[in-house]
């Protein structure tokens, strides 16, 4: 062939388009973490004082943990002692009573990121609680919300008004001695949102938070409940992005669902952190742990992920299936090029009779970025008639990229039964050239190609946001091929 | 006499450093048949890779003239939007792309290259029930994914129908009978025949003569060690059915 310099690695040069900067003062913790500057959040919080404790107790016991090896990722160690553990936009005088309120400039970030908050208060559809750094800056629709019994705020506000709720609730699903970084954020978790949804309620709207990190050398550990009564249901969607910066960024949350009987959760994560730079460069290292209780009989809770961003990704959205008949789901697609990698999977627990559980994942390999896909069947010996079937597939796009699968199943009883799938393909020459002799660039073919192999999961998220995932990942994975 | 479709001069090409091709002529105008036959090993596929721009094999000489433009010169998908059309050996899979998106893709691309209009939806779509009916198919496989999980004949049939929607100026052919029986080699055929026009070409690329039962040329070539040595009418076809390659191979190298 002629010029065709179709070098696989020769492409490799993703544009990250939400990595600007807001210049907007804020105010931030001085660098370090010691018991003082939990006291000093949780005061800026006005937080009762068994929150405090909580904190503190996390905080003492985090000290004896030491941060998890098992996963297959590699990066230098993380000073924890050089991260800022708050910043919030600075406010003049009271903080925001309502939009109208809020800076501007912040407004304007989150236009530029397509979430414009007050175009989302006029059209009916998606409710937005939005976190800027540390800080929740406002939340649209919560009158709306309010006329059904639905709480949606930030998770400050939770603490102040709904004490009680969140004080039976926060922790139950993530305790404090979970892990490593579920003991960090429960430490120093500086918002999030909080969910409630009443008994018999269906949730007319998509819930929504958006997270964003504008300032540097910053940590972001919001932390989100959300508690579904018997017979409610509710769809949540969680996006993300931050500035490119050189620094590696740490970003430990933590999501707790709760789902009572007949109640259904469903929970839509795009994630588009800053991936870092071609050499590997800065990004966000993405430490997570979510988990879902399917506490009610028949309960349901559903985790659908595309996670294209971050440098590192650590992430296992679980479900504890407790009661009688409930079921777990846990769809994901997760991408991984230049010099990314994840270690992402699923955790489900059959601790209840006739339970089930579904996972579905599809990871995408591409530059010299490393996926893995690390998940759990646990069925417990009191599961009878558990059911489960899995299903993982990696796509590698080049020669230099990685893909693993690490499955772990344990069965304790005869009565239940466990399926598991697993494929392993190369994205084609041969299917990218079949689509140049019929009419189709490589770019568009590898859109196409790599979009078709994640269908099962796209088509688990709500239309908008599967449309958004749908470019996320073309926006991800170009120049991936020549 | 006006532009050749596809003027093919001295063309040699090869794969790895391995020549295969070497020094082939061959000239087809509008309207015309044409088959290229040969034993295993003779260079017929890497002529039709070669022609649709597949990647890894080096074109060491030659020229090749696709309406009067540069073919080599041409990327693969400017190949296709320009009108030359691959029926596959072997069709490739691409599993969760549904059939109809993509081939309304694709045609699109070709719209859009012509400056036309791309189509839309519904018109795509009668446009396919139109084609169905031209080559007396069912749509089952337009709801499915590309190729996926498509019997031998099912793949080829889909190569047609895709040739049928794209209306190319030059279609090749490869090996379109292999793994075909009887009937769906008529199915196949018979939708080949459809397609033919005053304004366009075929080039048919196989082993065996039964294709050119179905598929009538107006001329047969013989590929031999990646050269042409003998071009005749319909009739060589079935000599060589009879008489089986070694008899031109021996011809070939008493002339010599």
């Amino acid at each position: 062939m002629s010029d065709d310099a179709h070098s696989i690695e020769t492409l490799v040069k993703t544009e990250y388009k939400y990595g600007f900067v807001t210049e907007i003062e804020s105010e931030s913790a001085p660098p370090g973490l010691n018991e003082d500057v939990i006291r000093m959040i949780s005061r800026k919080k006005e937080e009762p004082d068994w929150m405090l404790e909580w904190r503190l107790k996390a905080y003492r016991h985090w000290l004896t943990l030491t941060e998890p090896t098992w996963p297959q990722v590699k990066h230098p160690p993380v000073d924890y002692q050089a991260i800022s553990y708050y910043s919030a936009p600075k406010q003049k005088g009271e903080g925001p009573k309502s939009l109208a309120e809020v800076d501007p400039k912040l407004l304007e970030t989150y236009e530029k990121l397509g979430i414009p908050l007050r175009e989302q208060e006029r059209l009916a559809g998606v409710a937005v609680d939005a976190v800027f750094d540390s800080v929740s800056v406002g939340t649209t629709f919560k009158d709306q919300l309010a006329e059904k019994g639905i709480l949606f705020c930030s998770m400050s506000e939770a603490v102040r008004e709904h004490p009680a709720l969140v004080k039976k609730y926060i922790g139950s699903v993530v305790p404090y001695t979970d892990n490593f970084f579920a003991a960090l954020n429960s430490a120093v978790f500086s918002d999030g949102s909080f969910c409630y949804i009443p008994r018999g309620v269906r949730c007319p709207m998509e819930l929504s938070t958006y997270f964003r990190i504008n300032a540097s050398n910053t940590g972001q550990f919001e932390r989100t409940l959300i508690v579904a009564e018997e017979g409610s249901y509710v769809s949540y969607l969680e996006g993300c992005t931050a500035p490119m910066r050189d620094e590696n960024q740490l970003h430990a949350a933590v999501v707790e669902l709760v789902a009572l009987d007949h109640a259904e959760i469903k929970y839509s994560t795009v994630q588009n952190w800053y991936p870092g730079d071609e050499e590997g460069r800065g990004g966000i290292y993405n430490f997570v742990t979510k988990r879902g209780l399917c506490k009610g009989r028949k309960s349901k809770i559903s985790w659908t992920q595309v996670e294209t961003g971050s440098a590192i990704t650590w992430k296992y959205p679980s479900c504890i299936l407790l009661g009688e008949g409930s079921t777990g789901e846990f769809y994901s697609v997760a991408v991984v090029n230049n010099r990314q990698q994840a270690d992402t999977g699923t955790k489900m627990v059959h601790i209840g009779r006739n339970t089930r559980s579904t996972i579905v994942s599809k990871g995408i390999s591409a530059g010299q970025g490393q996926n893995s896909y690390r998940g759990l069947v646990e069925i417990r010996k009191g599961a009878a008639n558990a059911r489960n079937f899995s299903q993982c597939d990696s796509m590698l796009i080049g020669a230099r990229c990685g893909a693993h699968t690490f499955p772990y199943i344990e069965v304790k009883n005869t009565s239940s039964s466990v399926e598991h799938e697993a494929t392993t393909s190369k994205i084609g020459e041969d299917q990218i050239f079949y689509c140049n002799q019929r009419g189709i660039q490589t770019q568009d073919a590898v859109n196409m190609i790599v979009n078709g192999f994640c269908k099962e999961v796209f088509k688990e998220l709500p239309m908008e946001f599967a449309v958004e995932a749908q470019k996320l990942l073309g926006v991800s994975l170009e120049g991936s091929v020549g | 006499m006006s532009t050749p479709i596809l003027e093919i001069i001295n063309l040699s090409a090869g794969v790895e450093g391995k020549p295969i091709l070497k020094g082939v002529n061959l000239t087809i105008q509008a309207g015309e048949v044409h088959a290229v036959m040969g034993p295993n090993g003779s260079g017929k596929s890497t002529l039709a890779s070669v022609l649709a721009g597949r990647e890894g094999y080096e074109v060491t000489g030659g020229q090749v003239h696709y309406r009067g433009q540069d073919l080599l010169e041409m990327a693969p998908e400017e190949r296709a939007r320009e009108g030359l059309f691959l029926a596959f050996q072997y069709p490739v899979e691409i599993p969760g792309v549904n059939s109809t998106y993509f081939l309304k893709a694709a045609l699109n691309e070709v719209r859009k290259h012509h400056g036309q209009p791309e189509l839309d939806a519904m018109e795509f779509l009668s446009l396919v029930k139109e084609k169905m009916k031209l080559l007396e198919l069912r749509d089952d496989l337009l709801k499915r994914s590309v190729n996926e999980g498509f019997s031998g004949g099912e793949k080829k049939r889909n190569e047609i129908f895709q040739m049928a929607i794209l209306e190319p100026k030059l279609a090749v052919l490869d090996e379109t009978d292999s793994g075909l029986d009887i009937d769906a080699l008529k199915v196949v055929s018979e939708g080949v025949n459809k397609l033919k026009n005053p304004t366009n070409a075929q080039l048919v690329i196989t082993h065996y003569q039964r294709l050119l039962n179905y598929i009538v040329p107006d001329f047969v070539h013989v590929l031999c060690d990646g050269r042409i040595v003998r071009t005749g009418g319909k009739d060589l076809a079935l000599d060589l059915e009879e008489k089986g390659y070694d008899w031109i191979l021996k011809q070939v190298a008493v002339a010599a």
